[in-house]
């Protein structure tokens, strides 16, 4: 449904050119969810906002690349197609629901906007689907809420309002860009349920961008991880966890505090902060940290190789070479393996 | 080990003003009855969401928010009523770690200056310059390299590293963590939590450390103590905390943080609350909980339950139906 194909977004800021998507290669199936897992800076977001070609021009360019949505390329579409698009056929949610909302129009006003701009509807219809879509991402007492503003709303309510008019027309695919970030984590777990339950009954594919491991460990089928603008491993779920080929990937999973571990044990530590993509290191991005860097890594930057089936991973080490050396690393950073 | 901090039946309520008079209309009872203790040499977490009265709590300890009623006693001295003069000696003993690593630094001011504030501050300028320098190698930053810069040239990371420094330039016996870990990267958390660990063994400090995020304070903490609405609902010791949690919102909120593996995630049951927190300045009657919680009677309506000592060793409890060992099994691993 969605191919994207040696995809480069650069930012001109006045530092210098930010190369902020640099390469990236991925496939989405009509229904799939694919978890894009990132630290700040890793060009999650741009990536996630170039799918609709949200981001702001300048400073964003588009030297290299297609993003194909259904055989059509979304980077070279005329602004009409875009529009309609946008919404219609992929629709987005973000972090903040309070500032993707506006505040001086009603919720009910703002979700028949929605519903009305890609289906030619009278007005009472519109009011009459409105209130399902409420009912449908679980808000109580809907009727009445379609009069209220969104400062009357909580921030994992507004989230609701937003998934609801992300829903008005149905979209093929929703791309969510950290949805439950600024949320609690008891709304949290509401607003992940409602996103499978969503994802059952109307078999939208879903994009969920986030840096919490855990988010896509329970929702992706697939997991692309980003570091500096590139994917450095995708695979399925289980891969990604259980058979890990990239040593940052294998990093980031034992540096995060566990709910299900003793406590006690040590969690890793990667030195140093993600690169400024400005001045991006020479070689491979993240050798400057990686623990099982070596000099070969100064130079050669390793494309996104084949390392099992349907598994990717972009590391000088093969697979093979990895596995032999993770007891190792684990031992020496005093750090369990599995 | 004895009390090095003592929280007896603490209260902090805000007066909500309204109307041209300014009359004062309610109350926002941001604490509501607290009682906690931290043993020298341990790490006590506290967890909640937001608007559970956490960083109130954080602010009420180090002295910055007078509290309602209620007393607070640091090696057995209260201190709810202590002169500013009082307080500046206390404060040598007790620091603080704030969340935002970007505003809790002056802009204008160097790395060092920052530093060495708190020793000017208590006039411990004998050697200033080496024991900054000590304290910056202390919590990993390069005294040659960093010493005369500025705050924006830092990372979030290395400028949390900056905030510990400070806050354990005089030597305190304890800290007082206010969500110093959240607005951090991934990878960045893990550096930063590594450090507390070490320095608390190396200068034998005690922690409270306040987090939102349940894995956090499972790795950091001895004892954990969960706050809903200005409550603490359950207390208990980090070891024994997951597996014998049987306060409902304990279970909801340890079922709602999502795990690492998506087997695990596949196969376990999630309670999921219905509903959102309930607004301080209107708490419902009864328990507090009793909104949102599953369990809920017309009894948890009217009846405010008490903590009560439950059957694990440290383990407090504020429910009339606690969770027992066959639910439990149904919702944990």
């Amino acid at each position: 449904m969605l191919e994207v194909k040696d995809l480069h977004v650069h930012l001109d800021t006045p530092a210098g050119l930010v190369k902020a998507v640099d390469g990236v290669s991925f496939r989405l199936e009509a229904g799939q969810t694919i978890g894009i897992v990132g630290e700040s800076g890793s060009g999650k977001s741009v990536l996630a906002h170039s799918l609709t070609k949200l981001n702001p021009e300048p400073p964003a360019t588009y030297p290299k690349g297609e993003i194909l949505f259904e055989g059509e390329n979304i980077l070279t579409m005329d602004k009409k197609r875009l529009r309609s698009l946008r919404g219609k056929e992929i629709a987005m949610i973000f972090q903040d629901p309070m500032s993707s909302l506006n505040p001086v129009f009603k919720i009910g006003r703002q979700l028949m906007e929605a519903i009305q701009t890609h289906q030619k509807l009278p007005k009472k219809e519109a009011r009459q689907k409105a209130v399902e879509l409420l009912a449908d991402v679980g808000i109580p007492d809907p009727e009445r809420r379609m009069q209220n503003y969104p400062h009357q709303f909580s921030g994992g309510m507004r989230q609701r309002v937003l998934i609801a008019i992300a829903l008005a027309a149905r979209p093929k695919l929703l791309i969510a860009d950290e949805p439950t970030t600024a949320l609690d984590v008891t709304i949290q777990a509401q607003i992940i349920e409602l996103l499978k339950k969503i994802q059952k009954k109307y078999s939208t594919a879903i994009i969920m961008i986030t840096h919490d491991l855990g988010v896509v460990a329970n929702l992706a089928d697939r997991i692309l991880v980003m570091y500096a603008g590139k994917i450095v491993e995708s695979g399925s779920t289980a891969n990604i966890f259980y058979d890990t080929a990239m040593p940052y990937t294998w990093s980031l999973l034992r540096s995060i505090p566990r709910l299900d571990a003793a406590g006690s044990e040590r969690l890793l530590h990667i030195e140093g902060h993600p690169p400024n993509l400005i001045q991006p290191p020479t070689g491979c991005n993240f050798h400057p940290r990686c623990p099982f860097a070596r000099d070969a890594c100064l130079q050669i930057d390793p494309p996104l190789s084949e390392c099992g089936t349907d598994h990717f991973a972009a590391c000088v080490l093969s697979k093979q070479q990895f596995d032999e050396e993770k007891q190792a690393v684990a031992e020496q950073k005093g750090v369990l393996l599995s | 080990m004895t009390a090095l901090l003592e929280i007896k039946d603490l209260h902090v309520h805000f007066p909500i003003k309204s109307g041209v008079l300014q009359k004062t209309t309610g109350h926002v009872k941001a604490l509501n009855g607290i009682d906690l203790t931290v043993k020298k040499g341990e790490t006590l977490g506290i967890v909640g969401e937001s608007g559970c009265g956490k960083s109130t709590l954080a602010r009420s300890i180090v002295g910055l928010q007078k509290p309602t009623s209620g007393d607070i006693l640091f090696d057995g001295k209260p201190y709810t009523d202590a002169s500013s003069k009082e307080l500046y000696e206390l404060r040598r003993n007790m620091q603080m770690v704030f969340q935002d690593p970007y505003t809790s630094l002056n802009p204008r001011m160097k790395v060092s200056e920052s530093i060495a504030a708190p020793l000017k501050a208590y006039k411990k300028t004998k050697n200033l310059e080496s024991r900054v320098k000590e304290l910056m190698e202390l919590v990993g930053l390069n005294p040659d390299d960093h010493y005369s810069r500025l705050p924006h040239e830092f990372s979030g990371g290395q400028r949390q590293r900056i905030g510990i420094a400070r806050a354990i330039a005089l030597e305190p016996q304890l800290i007082v963590c206010d969500e110093p870990v959240s607005a951090l990267d991934v990878s960045v958390q893990a550096q930063v939590i590594n450090l507390f660990q070490d320095l608390q063994k190396k200068l034998d400090l005690t922690y409270v450390f306040i987090a939102h995020d349940l894995s956090v304070i499972n790795h950091i903490a001895d004892r954990v103590a969960v706050m809903y609405l200005g409550k603490v609902m359950e207390k208990s010791h980090r070891e024994t905390f997951q597996a014998h949690a049987e306060h409902p919102y304990t279970n909801a909120l340890l079922s709602a943080v999502p795990l690492p593996d998506p087997d695990k995630e596949r196969a376990r049951e999630r309670i999921v609350l219905k509903g959102e927190l309930p607004s301080p300045a209107n708490p419902p009657s009864g328990c507090v909980f009793h909104t949102r919680c599953p369990k809920a009677t017309e009894f948890c309506k009217t009846n405010i339950p008490v903590p009560q000592e439950r059957g694990v060793a440290g383990q407090e409890v504020a429910c009339f139906y606690p969770v027992g060992a066959e639910e439990k099994a149904r919702i944990t691993l």
